[in-house]
């Protein structure tokens, strides 16, 4: 209860700010429509219809929540307004991409560890990937793929996989780096080969980092999946009901979609931070 | 397997020093770390290195293990070059820090350089039972380091170092980094384990007394370029309780240790 009434807290402040802005960012609004009925509001009225807005600017807390809800449970599974298969098109192409980019940049690692010219050759093209908006390059590969007649998971995979493998690929080399002059030594003095130093020191050492950055990795990857969603007019996915939602002016779907991805992004991270536990306390690491 | 005796304690000579010369080339330009050292260790040893910081007995022991490279003279280790006798497993290495897997039990890095070697799992197994014993650590085999001790996790270091019966045990302070009272302990322990076990070991420590109390041969070393000013044979008897650091002969050898580390300042 102590540790939960803080966030309970500023929780509370967070909604009664939003309400607040909910109320001031609609009254425009209100206050046109009842101009043209040629009607004056109470402030009583007025509050009740910012707050009830078919398309507000800003929809109240309890209108997301409403949409979130109805999104998520009010829905078959099946349907196209169901944030439920929407949120499963954008997860398996989050969770292909977090793959594709965690194996390479594990790849990446081992190879700058153990190889000077990699080490000198890969890291500064690593760095400059990231530096490009992936905004403009995100269209280039969805056109690139459809042309050659991919469309749907792979192109938003491999975006995500953009976004995800940088993390893992500086973790890895720090991760792989950590063990010191002497225990290298002490390998070197038992005439260890290279793959036992990897496999018994090297690998062992790295996990902690491997997992904090995987941590970062898979919330890129729902990023990149949801950036991959946005062009070229997608229909399925959190990104499409993003997109879909501004087109018509439905604010209230598309705080919905980000709520769930919100929500998405949480569960995958704490489902890592379970993994990490896990891990960690079989390897004796955890106390 | 040279049999070339030498005069001072009649053993087989194990580790053959001829004017060794070790320069590193660092940005500051080289660095005369080990100039014309000239040295016969023979089996059942007890050696220890002293001497101020940069006098090249840490550099000493390392070119011994293959791990540094000279630049200049002969060394032989069981008539082999030291890389050689690297691959032949003839050390164990023991540094100023335990060096334990956190992720591995006491048991677990015992086995860990006998996994590498590729020991069977009965014959490890039957290993570390040994070594546990022998570093008084029976019954800790199942423990992590972090549940030991620094004086335990340092026993359970030099077990690792014994598991695979290498005949030279080389170590570089280890028992630096512990308290004083936990120290003589150890010292007493590992003038046990060195009888039991026959070992030749290269010692290296910047504690006078802890040079003297364990030593057969106390090797005084200076700085700048790292030399040997003086090899003193210790005419201490091979029982040696933890008392006899109060008799006039140990005194007197600590004297001596003393006088040659200042003739070896004198220079500078």
């Amino acid at each position: 209860m102590t540790r939960a009434l803080p966030v309970l807290t500023v929780l509370l402040a967070i909604i009664v700010v939003w309400y607040g802005a909910a109320v001031w960012m609609n009254a425009q609004w209100a206050q046109d429509q009842a101009a043209r009925a040629d009607t004056t509001l109470t402030t009583d009225e007025l509050i009740r219809q910012t707050l009830t807005q078919e398309r507000p600017v800003l929809p109240a807390p309890h209108q997301v929540a409403m949409g979130l809800w109805d999104g998520l449970f009010g829905q078959k599974f099946t349907s196209k307004r169901s944030l439920v298969w929407h949120g499963w098109i954008t997860l398996s192409a989050t969770m292909a991409g977090f793959a594709i980019g965690t194996l390479a940049g594990i790849t990446l690692a081992v190879g700058i560890v153990h190889s000077r010219t990699m080490d000198q050759s890969v890291m500064p093209w690593a760095v400059a990937s990231q530096s490009i908006p992936i905004l403009a390059i995100a269209p280039m590969v969805i056109v690139v793929f459809a042309s050659a007649g991919v469309t749907g998971l792979l192109p938003k995979a491999i975006i995500a996989a953009w976004l995800s493998f940088f993390p893992v690929l500086v973790g890895m080399v720090k991760g792989l780096r950590t063990p010191d002059r002497m225990q290298l030594d002490l390998m070197q003095s038992w005439n260890a080969s290279a793959a036992q130093v990897f496999w018994r020191l090297r690998l062992p050492s790295s996990l902690p980092y491997l997992f904090a950055s995987l941590k970062v990795a898979v919330a890129a990857s729902l990023v990149g999946t949801i950036v991959g969603e946005l062009p070229a007019g997608a229909t399925a996915g959190l990104g499409a009901r993003l997109l879909s939602g501004s087109y018509y002016g439905q604010t209230v779907q598309i705080w919905s979609a980000l709520f769930a991805a919100a929500i998405l992004a949480a569960l995958l991270v704490m489902l890592i931070g379970v993994v990490e536990k896990l891990t960690l306390h079989r390897m004796g690491l955890a106390r | 397997m040279k049999p070339n005796k030498t005069g001072d304690s009649g053993g087989r000579s194990v580790i053959t020093a001829r004017n060794i010369d070790l320069t590193f080339q660092t940005a500051d330009g080289p660095v005369h770390a080990l100039k014309d050292v000239n040295l016969t260790i023979n089996q059942g040893d007890f050696v220890s290195f002293i001497g101020p910081s940069g006098c090249g007995k840490t550099t000493f022991l390392r070119t011994i293990a293959a791990l540094e490279t000279p630049t200049g003279g002969n060394l032989t280790v069981n008539g082999m070059s030291p890389d050689e006798a690297r691959k032949a497993r003839a050390y164990g290495y023991v540094f100023q820090a335990p060096g334990l897997y956190p992720w591995r039990t006491i048991s677990g890095n015992i086995s860990l350089p006998l996994e590498i070697m590729g020991f069977s799992k009965a014959d490890r197994q039957q290993r570390i039972e040994r070594v546990l014993e022998l570093v008084d650590l029976a019954g800790f085999g199942g423990k992590y380091p972090w549940q030991l001790s620094g004086g335990m996790q340092q026993r359970a270091s030099i077990a690792r170092a014994l598991a695979f019966d290498a005949d030279i045990l080389l170590m570089d302070e280890p028992f630096g980094a512990l308290d004083e009272i936990v120290r003589d302990r150890l010292n007493e322990a590992l003038l046990e384990l060195w009888k039991k076990t026959q070992k030749t070991i290269g010692f290296v420590t910047h504690s006078i007394p802890e040079a003297v109390y364990l030593s057969t041969k106390i090797v005084v070393m200076s700085p700048r370029p790292g030399r040997i000013t003086k090899i003193i044979n210790s005419p201490l008897p091979a029982e040696r309780p933890l008392e006899i650091r109060d008799t006039p002969d140990f005194i007197a050898l600590a004297h001596e240790v003393r006088e040659g580390l200042r003739e070896g300042h004198g220079d500078d």
